[in-house]
């Protein structure tokens, strides 16, 4: 207990100082841009694949128990829409994004840190907070929500196809039933979430990898420990976001 | 000029610096000998400011950066260059990059930086590898390049952390000479950390022993081989079997 104290107390003394930090990101911009290509362009392919996929399975799971208890597909789309911009779309992109980009950023922060890189930016003048962290922060916070949304279209989609192969039901019925019933509240809801969400992979995972320590063995547990915390920081922060974006009758 | 104060650091139980005080005098090249463990690098990174001492002062002309805040210490850390043990170089920028990185968010125009990265690769006697990686370079190369890097913003101090330590006799031969032509040239204050009594006697005006995180003896380069200090003569025969 005492241990994740000094760690948690550690964790917001590191969030305060790169927020603190954040106006530092134009003199950083090239650092910024990269990871925005990086981290944005780098994961487009596999985070709408994902939704996609989800879209379909979702929609065939709805439609097959509608059937069940109404004898017919009906509401498929707003099931399918509802699920993926409030809560799939955004859980689902971030947890894409902890595998695939902040594995890898723990895993880079640390090795600079075991190979005293981070330590020769200090003494070339340079604030690792600044060059290294403020930017990744940054950069996540953006592309979170923007990939959400590129997601949430891609995953509606594919409910859409499978809506007609599967319960021929017309693509303007799908569509209608997918957006009647869904208000500007709803999809804020999920866009306010994927900001928090890339706030909170980004600063976890680069917490993991700045404070490395271990040689490569402790890369390897850094890097281990920033997929676990940050799914289960996602998992659990979700319930509470939602239930704090309802109180606050957002979605 | 560095003064050290009775400084102390530890890690967890284990007391590393037990009340170091050392004064560096400006334009000299001190050596700081000792065995491995005996706290030379963290001497060394807490003189620097990486490390923050558990009590005393450092004092770096007239600033204790051991109680200054992040901006003076920053302020401060831009005096030095730090060549780190094994380089430290950024291996995911070229060489060009590596040596401009502290030239970054100076007044330089981008052919002055580029000029400048020239001359001090020519420094250290590499030439035409601006455009290659870390990776790509050998353990001499990257040392070299490390200390290109470390001289490339003009500093007034420069900390060298076993600078020959890796390198084949005559590869280490040549770190030795560049660290004595860098000194003629810049004219900078130097401490260098090594347990290397041969090249410590080249390099360095005076020496220092540390044992058991204190400073035990200090004497002139050229009186170390005769000293009449148990501990430095005890070093130094252990030194020369392992020669």
């Amino acid at each position: 207990m005492k241990k994740f104290t000094i760690e948690f107390g550690r964790y917001i003394l590191f969030c305060y100082e790169s927020f603190i930090n954040l106006f530092s990101i134009y003199s950083e911009r090239e650092m910024f841009f990269r990871q925005i290509f990086y981290i944005g362009v780098g994961s487009f392919t596999v985070s709408i694949l994902t939704s996609f996929a989800v879209g379909m399975v979702l929609c065939l799971q709805a439609g097959i128990a509608s059937i069940s208890v109404l004898n017919e597909p009906a509401y498929v789309g707003t099931v399918v829409s509802f699920s993926l911009i409030k809560e799939l779309g955004p859980m689902l992109t971030a947890v894409v994004l902890v595998g695939r980009v902040a594995a890898a950023i723990t895993a880079e922060l640390g090795s600079m840190r075991v190979t005293e890189q981070i330590d020769a930016m200090y003494t070339l003048g340079t604030d690792p907070i600044k060059y290294l962290i403020v930017p990744r922060i940054a950069a996540f916070t953006i592309v979170v929500p923007i990939l959400t949304i590129f997601s949430n279209i891609v995953g509606v989609i594919g409910g859409g196809i499978i809506s007609i192969i599967k319960f021929d039901i017309p693509w303007n019925i799908y569509y209608r039933d997918a957006l009647d019933y869904l208000y500007l509240d709803d999809f804020f809801h999920g866009l306010i979430k994927s900001i928090i969400f890339g706030i909170l992979i980004s600063t976890i995972s680069c917490y993991k990898g700045f404070y490395t320590e271990g040689g490569a063995e402790g890369v390897g547990r850094a890097t281990t420990s920033c997929v676990v915390v940050s799914i289960v920081s996602l998992l659990i922060s979700d319930y509470f976001l939602s239930s704090l974006l309802i109180a606050l009758g957002i979605g | 000029m560095i003064k050290i104060v009775n400084l102390y650091k530890s890690f967890n139980d284990k007391v590393v610096l037990d009340g170091i005080n050392l004064e560096v005098y400006d334009g000299e090249t001190l050596t700081i000998i000792g065995g491995s463990g005996q706290g030379k690098t963290v001497l060394l990174k807490t003189i620097i400011g990486l490390l923050k001492p558990d009590k005393g002062d450092v004092i770096i002309d007239g600033i204790n950066i051991a109680k200054a805040d992040k901006n003076t210490l920053h302020a401060v850390q831009k005096k030095f260059g730090y060549l780190f043990q094994n380089s430290a170089l950024f291996d995911s920028i070229n060489v060009f990059e590596n040596v401009a990185f502290g030239l970054r968010h100076s007044n330089l125009s981008k052919e002055e930086i580029q000029k400048r990265v020239k001359l001090y690769l020519s420094y250290v006697n590499l030439y035409n590898i601006e455009h290659m990686y870390p990776s790509e370079l050998s353990g001499g190369m990257r040392k070299r390049v490390a200390l290109a890097r470390a001289i490339a913003y003009n500093p007034s101090y420069i900390l060298y952390d076993e600078p020959t330590t890796g390198l084949d006799p005559q590869t280490a031969e040549t770190v030795t000479d560049l660290i004595i032509s860098l000194q003629q040239k810049l004219k900078v204050t130097s401490i260098v950390v090594t347990h290397d009594i041969k090249a410590a006697i080249k390099v360095s005006q005076r020496i220092a022993l540390l044992s058991n995180g204190k400073i035990v003896a200090i004497e002139e380069s050229k009186n170390l081989l005769n000293s009449s200090n148990v501990l430095v003569r005890e070093f130094i025969s252990a030194a020369m079997i392992n020669f």
